[in-house]
């Protein structure tokens, strides 16, 4: 079985799916010639020719709002937005259009596109190119948000997230696009969106986390004596997958969430409200939480500090298990 | 004392502001002639003149980023948006730029700006015109949130907004504009951005609510005194910053905590409440933080909103599932 | 009048060259830009700078000890020309490539290193200098630009405003708002475009199939002019005519200057992959500092004394900057949190209070993996 990078994994789930559905495309800025920023759509433009690798005007409204009229005319768009800090231009466009078209025609019409971007920090970028704006979209009812932590996970969910007829936000966690390599099946396959991965179980203490922290929980994890640590991946965001949490909060007594975006009304406080509302007499101590800080994330001679590492993760662990 | 309704007392405070300082001014769609559609920028055309309450294109991000612009060389503009469902198309201005330039300059510049928008259902409005996206701004670092749920305090709030050296979103609950007067000084005077108030003092339950959710709580609790059950409600006022000492001091003494708002749940502002509070008072709960929300759905049109938005019924039984368990 | 239609739709906006790719200029031309021959010279000054600069930091980062840059290569005369027309009390609203622009109007080339080293000290601009950041998001500073400008107007002050962007610029919906915004409010705002041919790998024709940028200037009702943006002459005049214009109540101007982007869009792009080598050479040919520096042989203002001088200065003022930049203090993890608001709020404080007990667990600094 191949080896595959995060990024590869990517450009092989779209290319995998371009080959098997011919509406299915992609477009953005410079994903055609250039095979994209991070080489995401690299080879698409060779194979499937620039109407089926569209590179489109600097424009991110113009490409949401133009592949969700493609897609109300019979075509699959992937559309990559360049980064996570650029999704803000096009906010107005998935709010207001993509995630409301099938509630507002009753069914008639839906707007089955996909809209990728490299998402969150860690990689020494400039400003607005290490954000994790996850929270905005799972507030927003109608749309679904998938952030893979690992090669197989991010062909499989890419594909899964093609195929799915609602609107779908897919973060790749830019940090991990070249961090490691890992065994990829050739072909199509589909990780299930709405299904979190148990990635390790344990009994005294459950982490729930998702895209590039998850590695760094492992990190934290593999650190830590005498505790059994039970981890969960949550991979989509929206849909949750509720019962996974909860079962396993429910086993455990114990919940610390980690993420990258910052604190205040993040998923972080969902999760958080959800375990209280349903495993409060369970809860052994509060639900701790290892987040970014209430700020914006700093250039790149700053964010290692902003960045939840292995040891925050450790000393939120501890917070829970000595309360 | 003057008997003014809430969009009265916003546009009072408007002229108040704009009289004593002359580098405040309002702009947006319609807001001069037609002194905005809801009437909030009423006259202030004909006493200040269109430098001062200008009508500006149809643009959205155009309205914010100028706004910021013009913060920048030296004014304070209130930017207003028409309808909180077209904060979308300004949503970038927002995020990227006005809550980031204090922190990006170190201080250097800053962005004293307020955006009104008339928010929240209730009035059978159109499509994209009864919004609650307050939690997208309060989920973004650099902006406060201020949301009124009266006359008087919409005043205060607003002129405080206004004053604020960092970039103010103020929603104004727009069912409430016109539904009760309430005595509302004529002087200027100010409610301060970032306390919270018990509405209503109880010792069994917190309800905690902002907007035009907080009458549906007092008049919960009212029923529940009834009861005999005695309810504390907390108007939050200003989301960001939040007061946390009063939520989490209620939370301690009752024990029993529910949060009511218009806007979907999940992700919503009443998530942040209760995590708080699960983190802050854990050992003093009684019963699970309730939540009583907008469903996670688009809200629906006139025929439906009145099964979306929460109501008093809705409210009692948050609080009853919080008694009960 | 059909002919005259036919005729006017050949060129809808003027298109100004001064100075040749070869050096030669009208003498009638240079008399009209009102400049000196120590004028002359230090606009070739500013560009040698600029590239040294440039130079430099291509070269840091690729040593690992700067982040991502973006390189100005070619375009220098676009800058120098145009930040030569302003006057101290004027507002620029720079993209992130306008290293050039920001130097002539006095932020050190320290400041510069600083902010393209991944430190927000970098973007604290000096008191005095009335210069904006540096902006990421495309177009979003054009609507900031107009802004500003507008409050000159209403304020009745005499300042105007310059916006940098470039050509993919011109896609984003803030260009439109931006410049409809100004034509309709008459703001003095110049704006100044950068065409230069790409927008990372996309070229200029596949982001407007209108025949140039400037030409969209009357659909918002003001004057657009087409310059060759590597004649600094050309770019002079055209910016010094439309900030006096706007001075003098005449509202905005479109300023399309017509250059090249000589290398990569920045330390993480390949310009190979997406045009071909003979584009380029033919474009180095058309160099704005070698364009410069023969008209100045030609008149006799220069030497190659005066070159070897200048070239060595160059160098040792950006070998100054590079050693104070190498050695600014480490920083402190309070300047993550100051400045979100006025006042620090609690979670803010909080959130500080956590961070600094975690550094102070592990000896004052993150532990190491």
């Amino acid at each position: 079985m191949p080896q595959m990078t995060l990024v590869q994994a990517i450009n092989d789930a779209l290319r995998t799916e371009m080959r098997r559905d011919p509406t299915v495309l992609v477009m953005g800025e410079d994903v055609g010639v250039n095979g994209g920023v991070f080489r995401a759509t690299e080879g698409l433009y060779q194979e499937f020719g620039p109407d089926r690798a569209i590179d489109t005007p600097l424009a991110e409204s113009g490409i949401v709002g133009t592949a969700i009229g493609m897609a109300l005319n019979g075509l699959k768009p992937v559309a990559e937005i360049q980064f996570d800090g650029f999704m803000a231009p096009a906010f107005d466009q998935i709010v207001s259009h993509a995630a409301r078209i099938r509630w507002r025609s009753r069914g008639r019409f839906h707007v089955p596109i996909v809209i990728r971007a490299p998402y969150g920090g860690g990689i020494r970028a400039l400003e607005h190119h290490s954000e994790a704006p996850e929270a905005y979209y799972v507030h927003t009812p109608g749309l679904k948000v998938v952030i893979p932590s690992n090669p197989y996970d991010a062909k499989g969910l890419l594909i899964a997230a093609i195929r799915d007829p609602d609107p779908v936000i897919f973060f790749e966690p830019k940090r991990l696009y070249r961090a490691f390599r890992q065994e990829v099946p050739e072909g199509d396959y589909t990780v299930p969106i709405g299904k979190a991965s148990l990635v390790r179980e344990g009994t005294d203490v459950t982490v729930i986390s998702w895209g590039a922290m998850v590695r760094i929980c492992l990190q934290a994890i593999a650190q830590l004596e005498g505790i059994s640590v039970e981890l969960v991946d949550l991979r989509t965001l929206a849909p949750l997958d509720i019962e996974t949490v909860l079962s396993s909060v429910a086993k455990t007594g114990r919940a610390v969430i980690v993420q990258e975006a910052p604190r205040t009304c993040s998923l972080s406080s969902e999760l958080t409200a959800l375990i209280n509302e349903r495993l409060l007499l369970q809860l052994q101590a509060p639900v701790v939480r290892v987040t970014g800080y209430d700020t914006h994330i700093p250039y790149l001679t700053m964010e290692q500090y902003y960045l939840p590492d292995a040891g925050r993760v450790q000393k939120g662990i501890e917070r829970a298990l000595s309360f | 004392m003057p008997q003014l309704n809430l969009v009265q007392a916003i546009n009072d405070a408007l002229r108040t502001e704009m009289r004593r300082d002359p580098t405040v001014l309002v702009m947006g769609e319609d807001v001069g002639v037609n002194g905005g559609v809801f009437r909030a920028t009423e006259n202030l055309y004909k006493e200040f003149g269109p430098d001062r309450s200008i009508d500006t294109p149809l643009s959205e991000a155009g309205i914010v980023g100028t706004a910021i612009g013009m913060a920048l060389n030296g004014l304070k503009p209130v930017a207003e948006i028409q309808f909180d469902g077209f904060m979308a198309p300004a949503f970038d201005q927002i995020v990227s730029h006005a809550a980031r330039i204090r922190w990006r300059s170190r201080g250097r510049f800053h962005v004293p700006i307020v955006i009104r928008a008339p928010y929240g259902g209730g009035i059978r409005g159109p499509e994209l015109h009864s919004e609650s996206p307050e939690a997208h701004y309060a989920h973004t670092p650099g902006l406060k949130v201020v949301i009124p749920s009266n006359p008087y305090d919409a005043k205060g709030l607003l002129i405080a907004a206004i004053r604020d050296p960092d970039p103010v979103i103020f929603f104004e609950p727009k069912r409430l504009y016109r539904a009760f007067r309430a005595e509302v000084p004529e002087e200027d005077y100010i409610v301060p951005i970032g306390k919270a108030r018990i509405a209503r003092e109880g010792s069994e339950v917190t309800l905690i609510a902002w907007g035009a959710m907080t009458p549906v709580a007092l008049g919960a609790a009212e029923k529940m005194a009834a009861q005999n059950v005695s309810v504390e409600v907390i108007d939050l006022r200003t989301i960001v910053p939040l007061d946390i000492e009063t939520v989490i001091e209620s939370a301690k003494k009752t024990g029993r905590v529910v949060i009511v708002h218009e806007a979907p749940r999940t992700c919503g502002f009443g998530s942040e409440l209760a995590a708080l509070v699960n983190d802050r008072a854990f050992e003093h709960l009684k019963a699970p933080i309730v939540r009583v929300t907008g469903p996670d759905t688009v809200i629906p049109q006139a025929r439906l909103e009145d099964y979306y938005l929460p109501d008093i019924g809705r409210c009692l039984k948050g609080i009853e599932k919080a008694l009960n368990y | 009048m059909a002919a005259k239609t036919i005729l006017q739709r050949e060129r809808l906006v003027p298109f100004i060259q001064i100075l040749d790719p070869e050096g030669m200029a009208n003498p009638t031309d240079i008399v009209e830009l009102g400049l000196k021959p120590h004028d002359f010279k230090a606009m070739y000054r500013w560009m040698v700078l600029a590239r040294t600069f440039d130079e430099r930091a291509l070269a840091l980062q690729r040593q690992g000890r700067l982040g991502t840059y973006a390189p100005l290569l070619g375009q220098e005369a676009a800058q120098v020309g145009s930040a030569y027309a302003l006057k101290p009390e004027d507002w620029v609203f720079p993209s992130y490539r306008e290293h050039a622009v920001l130097a002539m109007r006095g932020q050190s080339w320290l400041q510069l290193f600083t902010f393209w080293g991944g430190n927000e000290e970098g973007n604290r601009i000096p008191e005095g200098i009335r210069n904006f950041m540096v902006c990421v998001p495309i177009a979003t500073q054009i609507l900031h630009a107009t802004g500003a400008a507008w409050a000159a107007k209403l304020k009745g002050e005499r300042s105007c405003v310059i916006v940098y962007f470039g050509d993919g610029a011109t896609s984003e919906g803030d260009f439109h708002e931006g410049l409809n915004f100004a034509g309709v409010f008459k703001a003095p705002v110049v704006f100044f475009c950068q065409n230069n041919q790409y927008a990372i790998s996309v070229p200029r024709t596949r982001q407007t199939a209108s025949e140039t940028i400037a030409q969209k200037a009357i659909a918002y009702g003001f004057e657009g002019v087409q310059v060759d943006g590597n004649d600094v002459f050309a770019v002079y005049k055209a910016t010094k005519e439309a900030l006096a214009k706007a001075r003098d109540g005449g509202g905005p101007t479109l300023i399309e200057a017509v250059t090249y982007r000589l290398t990569h869009h920045t330390t993480a792009d390949d310009w190979t992959r997406y045009r071909p080598s003979e584009e380029v050479e033919m474009w180095k040919q058309k160099d704005p500092i070698k364009r410069l520096k023969l008209y100045l042989e030609k008149q006799g203002l220069w030497s190659e004394h005066d070159e070897a001088k200048l070239l060595e200065e160059a160098k040792a003022e950006i070998a100054q900057a590079v050693a104070q930049y190498e050695a600014l203090p480490k920083r402190d993890v309070e300047d993550i949190f100051k400045y979100m608001y006025a006042e620090m709020p609690w979670n803010l404080k909080e959130q500080l209070q956590e961070l600094k007990e975690y550094l102070a667990e592990h000896g004052g600094d993150l532990p190491k993996e």
